[in-house]
């Protein structure tokens, strides 16, 4: 009995990688080196599964993940701060009013008079805007200490993100040119006629409705998804080698650390691009659907 | 010391090459054109990110690919 008792606290850091599948976290300690995949993106539910769902001919967890947690903690932040920014409305901006305004009015003005025009881009500025910071924040989620996971970097939240940028680009588009005049800016290109048209008209309809929302979506997740995971290869690999490598690679480990801090400097301008990407290319649809012509 | 690991990625690394080249070629008729004429550069920016945006795609169903199939 008391042996029982005296080997539970040995054999309990043995059963731990078997109860943390793919987190990788653990994984080195194992034989052999497993590299970091995709399922180490797979967080467990925050306090424990709420049980499963049988849906689609899968097994769902329920319950509230880490990615969930930081879009609902980056809203409020965003939200708070572009609040308190506009709050004062002083004629001499102090340093929060400023960095708001200069954040505002980079969207509002590169992204926003630039790509839509000046006739009508101030309806679209709000929505520009919040896109614009939502992703940013999200992104810089995966640098930030204590958060260090990307938001995006699960698919479902991009899914969301870029449906709703399709629904948008699309409605603005029929609001302006009627239904049959909307599907015929898309899939027309102006000042071509003939036979051609038998070959030209499916590929701009699937590339102006159809692939837009999916790579819309799949930049912004593979992006940050591939990024982290680069992360993950090097800090991971770089412990490996130097803590169960031969002596010879154990320089190759140090080196391995040496890129991760550069790539999560690299990372850094991924972060800020990708959301800047995104929200480009929906003021660039949004101006392609009002346009008059081609 | 053993490497596992998925095929997929080094036929997904050979699929990068393309968009790679691409994009080198967008940023730099963007430089050369801002070079000659650094008044057109928002203009020309759009039209770089739209570009970059395109063959960026072809990397990015790349990589979804590889891990899908």
């Amino acid at each position: 009995m008391s042996s029982l008792a005296n080997s539970m606290p040995h054999t309990l850091p043995q059963t731990l990688p078997q109860t943390l599948p793919g987190t990788g976290i653990f994984a080195a300690e194992g034989e052999g080196f497993h590299p970091p995949g995709p399922a180490d993106f797979n967080l467990p539910p925050i306090g424990g599964s709420a049980g499963t769902l049988e849906f689609a001919g899968q097994t769902w967890e329920l319950g509230v993940t880490k990615p969930m947690l930081q879009a609902v903690v980056v809203a409020v932040f965003v939200f708070g701060f572009l609040y308190l920014a506009a709050k004062q409305r002083a004629l001499v901006p102090g340093r929060l009013q400023f960095s708001g305004e200069a954040a505002y009015g980079f969207v509002r003005n590169s992204m926003g008079r630039d790509i839509i025009g000046s006739h009508d881009f101030l309806r679209f500025v709000p929505y520009l805007l919040t896109i614009f910071f939502f992703i940013l924040v999200n992104n810089l989620m995966a640098s930030i200490p204590f958060f260090q996971f990307p938001t995006m970097s699960r698919s479902g939240m991009v899914y969301g993100l870029a449906a709703m940028s399709w629904i948008l680009y699309n409605a603005v588009g029929i609001k302006k040119h009627g239904f049959v005049g909307y599907f015929k800016l898309q899939s027309v290109p102006s000042g071509i006629s003939g036979p051609i048209l038998l070959l030209l008209v499916p590929l701009e309809f699937m590339s102006n409705i159809l692939v837009r929302p999916v790579t819309l979506a799949l930049r912004l997740f593979a992006n940050m998804f591939a990024g982290h995971l680069l992360l993950i290869l090097f800090a991971l690999g770089g412990e490996y080698l130097l803590l169960h490598g031969a002596a010879l690679v154990k320089p190759v480990g140090i080196l391995a650390w040496v890129l991760f801090v550069a790539v999560a400097f690299l990372e850094l301008l991924v972060q800020f691009l990708q959301a800047y990407v995104f929200t480009l290319l929906n003021a660039m649809y949004n101006q392609g659907a009002l346009a008059d012509e081609h | 010391m053993e490497l596992t690991g998925s095929m997929n990625m080094i036929g997904y690394g050979l699929a990068a090459i393309g968009p790679g080249v691409g994009i080198g070629l967008i940023f730099a008729a963007y430089i050369n054109g801002v070079a000659r004429q650094p008044e057109a550069q928002s203009r020309l920016q759009s039209i770089a990110i739209l570009g970059f945006a395109l063959a960026e795609a072809l990397a990015i169903i790349g990589i979804a690919l590889a891990f899908v199939l």
